[in-house]
């Protein structure tokens, strides 16, 4: 591929959808997605287990969730791929049961895997979704060799879509989504098993998306990709919301942060360690670093704001002596949140309780 | 080089969102993807007339003399044979890409879309009636280069052809319902296998059933295969009575109507 005959980009890409679905997604109130007590069960399994979600219109919203807690088959009910075994769902104002085609005419979905036909090349495989949404042949023709170029994939667009790259399929799954736009577009985990470059393509499509009107419900085992895209999430575990907001008000409901401090002198530590577990009231650790020392901020500092509490504890600190370098008061990370929601991290989280480096000193 | 449009200069259609499902049209579109499937996996096809090709110059230079007295005199009696067991094997065809799709999420997608949604199966079928075309013509024009001539002349050899696909596509039937309720398309392919070959073996593709014993007779009378075979024996050399046809129309239309309604049931309940 080369980048000089690319000319076309996400940003200055514009949206391609129905006079009608650009009414639909202005009017005021409607939510794109109300479901209440949804409920599938396969077997003894009880995959969605009497879910609630309201998804408002226009944005990202994460559906935040490990491997098996729902969020595959939360995404299928809705997309009317899936009959709930109880609840209701809504989605743009449509019920999912009474009149799947109104949704289907609405939504857009890009499963977990990349659903092209390998065999077919890239252009042919967008001339057939755009055939199937009603597009004239030279509509369609036009429209997928603008997504083509949009997507960067020009160059491979006369190729078998088997000879693609992970993330070249990812695109193209997504340019196909993309040939009428959706009101509605579901991603179910869109970056799983690509490598950086790929997974950073992907997010710029989604925020594009987003800019363009469309409403964009993503799954996702990542928190930081829930963190970086959306602008509310719900956790969902053991096929049940747990919690919903915006990234910061899900942060803020586990603690006000984590305070980090360094001190000028090792010989300090302990002293430091004792004085500001009086001060804010909770477990100091000592870091990797012999000068370093941090701390999970709760609700118990004292029913207190943190920052005046960790202010007043920095000048307790300098009343005894004690010469602090520098600190830090940063918010908790979003795998905080999910450990202290669910009481387990997610696989790839790396939460901030320093046990290993408590190990390390002596 | 070609010009790249500039995404800024897009132009929004004029029609709105899809109302209501296009039957025809999706059902050509899906259609168009099946031949673009064929045309980018020929083995598909190739697998498929391999055998009925080996098979009629086998039996017509092997066993021919034996047979019928000679090669030429055989080769009128199997051709219509063979073009039924042509048809038949490709058959399976529409069950297993159909399993596949269902396997890689097509389904999914398709499922998700506006779409007259038994199109989806029906496009398929049309992508197989050019495979069936096209394999015919083959071992038809194979006939011919060997000696193969019907009395019924190339009108007979038309409505041949015509009887043939309508039973192919009803059967295709069977075998897209068990495209999906079987899990892999190997599952297909080797049950496929299971049924085809004594279908075909025990029929009177190869060999008149008046020279066989009782019990093996009265089961290749009742096999349907031996039914097309006599209708397309009978249609080919012009000697074709309505009750022929008619049993193969018959049996048609039933394989459509329980297979087709098992199919789309199937395909709708999925979950």
């Amino acid at each position: 591929m080369t980048a000089a005959r690319r000319t076309g980009s996400i940003a200055d890409m514009t949206t391609y959808s129905s006079p009608l679905a650009v009414a639909e997604r202005t009017a005021a109130g409607l939510l794109a997605i109300e479901a209440s007590g949804l409920v599938k069960t396969f077997g003894a399994i009880r995959a969605v287990d009497g879910l609630d979600l309201a998804v408002p219109q226009g944005g990202v919203f994460g559906l935040l969730g490990q491997n098996g807690a729902g969020k595959t088959t939360a995404i299928r009910i809705l997309a009317t791929l899936t009959r709930p075994d109880a609840g209701s769902a809504k989605v743009l104002g449509y019920d999912v049961r009474i009149d799947p085609h109104a949704v289907r005419s609405r939504i857009s979905l890009t499963g977990q895997f990349a659903t092209l036909d390998a065999s077919l090349s890239g252009t042919e495989n967008l001339l057939l979704q755009a055939r199937l949404l009603g597009l004239g042949r030279r509509e369609a023709r036009q429209r997928s060799a603008e997504l083509l170029d949009a997507f960067g994939l020009a160059d491979a667009a006369p190729r078998a879509v088997r000879t693609y790259s992970g993330g070249m399929r990812r695109r193209l799954d997504i340019a196909a989504s993309m040939v009428v736009a959706p009101a509605l577009l579901f991603l179910d985990e869109p970056t799983t098993g690509l490598d950086p470059r790929g997974r950073r393509q992907v997010w710029e499509m989604v925020r594009w998306l987003a800019r363009e009107g469309t409403t964009v419900l993503l799954t996702t085992q990542y928190l930081d990709e829930a963190d970086q895209l959306a602008g509310r999430i719900a956790v969902i575990d053991h096929g049940k919301i747990i919690a919903d907001g915006t990234p910061g008000e899900l942060k803020a409901s586990v603690g006000s942060g984590v305070l980090h401090v360094r001190l000028a002198e090792p010989g300090d530590r302990e002293r430091a360690r004792r004085a500001l577990e009086r001060a804010l009231g909770v477990a100091i650790h000592p870091g990797a670093d012999a000068v370093t020392l941090t701390a999970r901020l709760n609700g118990h500092a004292a029913g207190q704001d943190a920052g005046s509490a960790v202010g007043q504890s920095m000048s307790q600190l300098s009343d005894e002596g004690i010469t602090v370098a520098t600190f830090a008061l940063g918010e908790p990370s979003l795998d905080e949140v999910f450990l202290a929601l669910t009481g387990h991290t997610t696989h790839n989280g790396h939460t901030t309780h320093n046990t290993a480096s408590e190990a390390n000193v002596t | 080089m070609s010009a790249i449009t500039t995404l800024e200069t897009l132009t929004i259609p004029q029609h709105g969102r899809l109302s209501r499902p296009r039957i025809l049209r999706n059902s050509l579109t899906m259609g168009w993807r099946a031949l673009l499937k064929a045309r980018h996996e020929p083995e598909l096809v190739a697998d498929a007339v391999a055998i009925p090709v080996l098979f009629t110059l086998l039996f017509t230079y092997l066993f021919g003399g034996a047979l019928s007295g000679s090669p030429q005199q055989y080769l009128q009696f199997l051709l219509p044979g063979t073009l039924v067991m042509t048809v038949l094997l490709i058959t399976v065809s529409a069950g297993l890409s159909l399993n596949n799709d269902r396997n890689q999420g097509a389904l999914d997608r398709f499922r998700s879309m506006p779409v007259w949604q038994p199109a989806v199966v029906v496009g398929g079928l049309i992508g197989d009636m050019a495979r069936y075309l096209f394999a015919t013509s083959l071992v038809l024009g194979l006939g011919l280069l060997m000696g193969y001539r019907p009395s019924g002349g190339a009108g007979g050899i038309l409505l041949a052809v015509a009887l043939i696909l309508i039973f192919g596509f009803s059967v295709s039937w069977i075998w897209t319902s068990l495209g999906l309720v079987l899990r892999s398309a190997q599952a297909v392919s080797i049950l496929s296998f299971a049924v085809q070959v004594p279908l075909t073996f025990a029929s009177n593709v190869f060999v008149s059933p008046a020279t066989l014993p009782g019990w093996l007779r009265a089961f290749v009378d009742a096999n349907p295969v031996s039914h097309l075979v006599t209708a397309e024996r009978a249609l080919m050399n012009g000697t074709a009575t309505a009750g022929q046809v008619g049993w193969v129309l018959l049996a048609s239309a039933a394989l459509v109507a329980v297979f087709g309604s098992l199919t789309m049931l199937l395909y709708r309940s999925r979950s």
